[in-house]
């Protein structure tokens, strides 16, 4: 297989189809919009569901409607329509549907603009929509990332019965690079034995989220919590670069991984030793494989594209061990590896004399 | 002993007798949670006895609102689900285009349809999508206590219009089935009752003319039905079917407002 030349959204959606999508709805949103026009053109070519719903909200209810049939299915959106989206992702988790979501996430809040941004952390790793439960999230730092994890994306969403997203932002998206894709494969899957659809041959199936009474409730919250917790168990992921002998240990997710990864050899040069420790899941977060990277360091740098959203979880996962600072550019700016080296040289440099880091310049925290 | 009493205690016809009437197997034979009075019962069972009379119950999905008709998808024998509230012509839109040759039915109330769900309707009906809406319009948000709709009457009292709908403030009754007929997509728009006997069998009428137009795949069908709430009205059950008759009707009249001619009458 060579490589060709693709731009992010577009190899997203070929991915997608070649992971086996059966069904897209969605609704144009820029950073996202090449990705639902790419369906546009190739899902009717292959005799699948392509259909461009009136609104956000009507595309995830679109999305739910074929889950209920079993179908793989997706839809695509920016921060402002994973908004919208937000109260049929929540009826998806509570009916134990699968679903695949792609983010490419833009400057917030309110219309914000079209600029990169992650700033969608919270809202899509700490629920996405009201109830107790957290969709998978998966995080991709390269194109070629993005097309391997939404091409087995649906099979996952299939294993669990749950939401899968795919995280990016509007870099992502928007760029173009060299890519390997996956082959084309063949999706000839009997629907599963919870689908709508095929009452010929069962009893009648129903789905809802609705349990009237507060101990069916209940139970269905722990039914979903063990699935949640058995999730955290098997699907954390991560990726580390020169983290083994790094005295301050950068996080970041996504694309801002990759401007660390491109800092971590700026600095190195320097003589500085510095290295990244990129989780890919964003939930279930890699707790436990970030304290263990982080026991050699001196200390951490959180980077992203917010206002300090994983930030939370990196302070959960390594909590008061050792000094944590945040570098955070926000509406679309993007850190540059030179800010990022600035900011560890000086965590380097104060690190071994206090369990802080001295406060600096802008969307810079001390913790 | 005359001959049907021994038939009688379990419910079978003895050999010698001939079943005449018994409950569509398209309805699960359980109770049913609707107030005394309410008209969703009556037409659940419409809807199940033209399953049943079409033979469509085992590839038939339905798609339950948010209102007082959430638990339909359990009253009904069939595949079901769950719509979030105003998100049933969505949902099934979802459902149809990926399970093109079964027939998908959304049931919503006027709260449902009318208010929340207003832009789903409107463009599953610009769409053309092949499904039959059975939009239920007792005139007010039933499910949570008797509140104004988009669909109460002038005057109407409930318990967020307390001095009575007034057009200035809270604007004009809606009509769904007058506005949906104007659109191409849809090949029947149409209004019926259950105020009375004659006015149930022509719901149930139209009912089957909606399956049977999502069968030969003619556009979305919508059959508003009118309905009563006892409960919310605060009337009585009989006071309630007169109320939709008195007072109804002169708002809501019912009619064909769009009925495409069925394949071979063109």
């Amino acid at each position: 297989m060579t490589k060709e030349l693709w731009k992010g959204n577009e190899a997203l959606a070929e991915a997608a189809i070649r992971g086996g999508c059966q069904a897209f709805f969605g609704y144009p949103i820029t950073p996202q919009t090449e990705l639902l026009e790419y369906m546009a053109r190739r899902m009717p070519e292959l005799n699948r569901t392509f259909l461009q719903a009136e609104s956000e909200i009507a595309a995830i209810h679109m999305v739910y409607g074929a889950a209920c049939a079993g179908k793989r299915v997706m839809t695509s959106s920016s921060s402002p329509g994973i908004s919208l989206m937000q109260e049929g992702l929540s009826y998806i988790a509570g009916s134990e549907v699968p679903c695949v979501l792609v983010d490419i996430m833009r400057g917030g809040p309110g219309l914000g603009n079209i600029q990169p941004s992650q700033s969608d952390y919270f809202q899509i790793t700490r629920s996405a929509g009201h109830g107790d439960y957290h969709p998978i999230v998966l995080a991709p730092a390269t194109i070629q990332e993005a097309v391997e994890l939404v091409y087995t994306s649906f099979d996952l969403a299939l294993q669990y019965r749950h939401i899968v997203v795919i995280a990016g932002d509007g870099t992502l998206g928007q760029m173009m690079e060299p890519v390997e894709l996956p082959p084309m494969r063949i999706v000839d899957e009997q629907p599963p034995e919870w689908a709508l659809g095929a009452a010929e041959a069962h009893a009648p199936r129903r789905i809802s989220s609705l349990y009237l009474a507060a101990d069916a409730l209940e139970q269905a919250n722990l039914h979903l919590q063990q699935k949640l917790q058995t999730i955290a168990a098997a699907e954390q992921r991560f990726t580390t670069y020169a983290a083994e002998d790094a005295e301050v240990l950068v996080v970041a997710f996504g694309t801002v991984g990759r401007i660390v990864q491109s800092a971590v050899r700026l600095a190195r040069k320097q003589g500085l030793r510095i290295g990244l420790f990129r989780p890919i899941s964003l939930w279930p977060f890699p707790a436990a494989a970030l304290a263990a990277a982080a026991q050699e360091a001196k200390a951490l740098l959180v980077v992203e594209m917010n206002a300090g959203q994983m930030l939370e979880d990196v302070r959960l996962a390594v909590g008061n061990n050792l000094p944590i600072r945040f570098l955070g550019r926000m509406g679309g700016a993007v850190p540059l590896p030179e800010e990022i080296v600035y900011e560890a040289q000086h965590l380097s440099r104060v690190a071994g004399s206090s369990r802080n880091g001295a406060g600096r310049v802008r969307s810079t925290q001390t913790l | 002993m005359l001959p049907n009493q021994a038939a009688s205690k379990n419910g079978h016809a003895p050999d010698d007798m001939q079943l005449v009437y018994q409950p569509p197997q398209a309805l699960v034979d359980m109770p049913m949670h609707y107030c005394p009075g309410c008209g969703h019962g009556v037409i659940h069972r419409l809807v199940a006895e033209v399953i049943d009379e079409m033979g469509i119950r085992e590839r038939t999905i339905g798609v339950a609102p948010v209102g007082c008709a959430v638990f339909a998808y359990q009253y009904f024998n069939l595949d079901g689900c769950e719509a979030a509230h105003g998100r049933a012509p969505a949902m099934a839109t979802g459902l149809k285009r990926v399970l093109p040759n079964h027939i998908v039915f959304t049931y919503q109330g006027d709260g449902d349809l009318a208010s929340i769900g207003g832009n789903e309707i409107l463009h599953a009906a610009a769409r053309g999508e092949q499904i039959t809406v059975i939009f239920v319009n007792n005139g007010l948000f039933g499910m949570t206590g008797g509140q104004m709709a988009p669909t109460t009457l002038l005057g109407g009292v409930t318990s967020s219009s307390p001095s009575g709908r007034n057009a200035v403030q809270h604007g004009y009754p809606i009509h769904m089935p007058e506005m949906l007929a104007m659109m191409q997509g849809v090949s029947y728009a149409v209004r019926r009752s259950t105020h009375s006997p004659a006015e149930i069998r022509r719901t149930k009428k139209a009912l089957r003319t909606a399956f049977t137009n999502q069968i030969e795949r003619r556009g979305l069908s919508i059959v508003e039905i009118l309905s009563t709430c006892p409960t919310n009205w605060h009337l009585s059950p009989a006071q309630a079917l007169d109320y939709i008759q008195t007072t109804v009707l002169p708002v809501y009249p019912l009619g064909d407002f769009k009925s495409l001619p069925a394949q071979g009458e063109a």
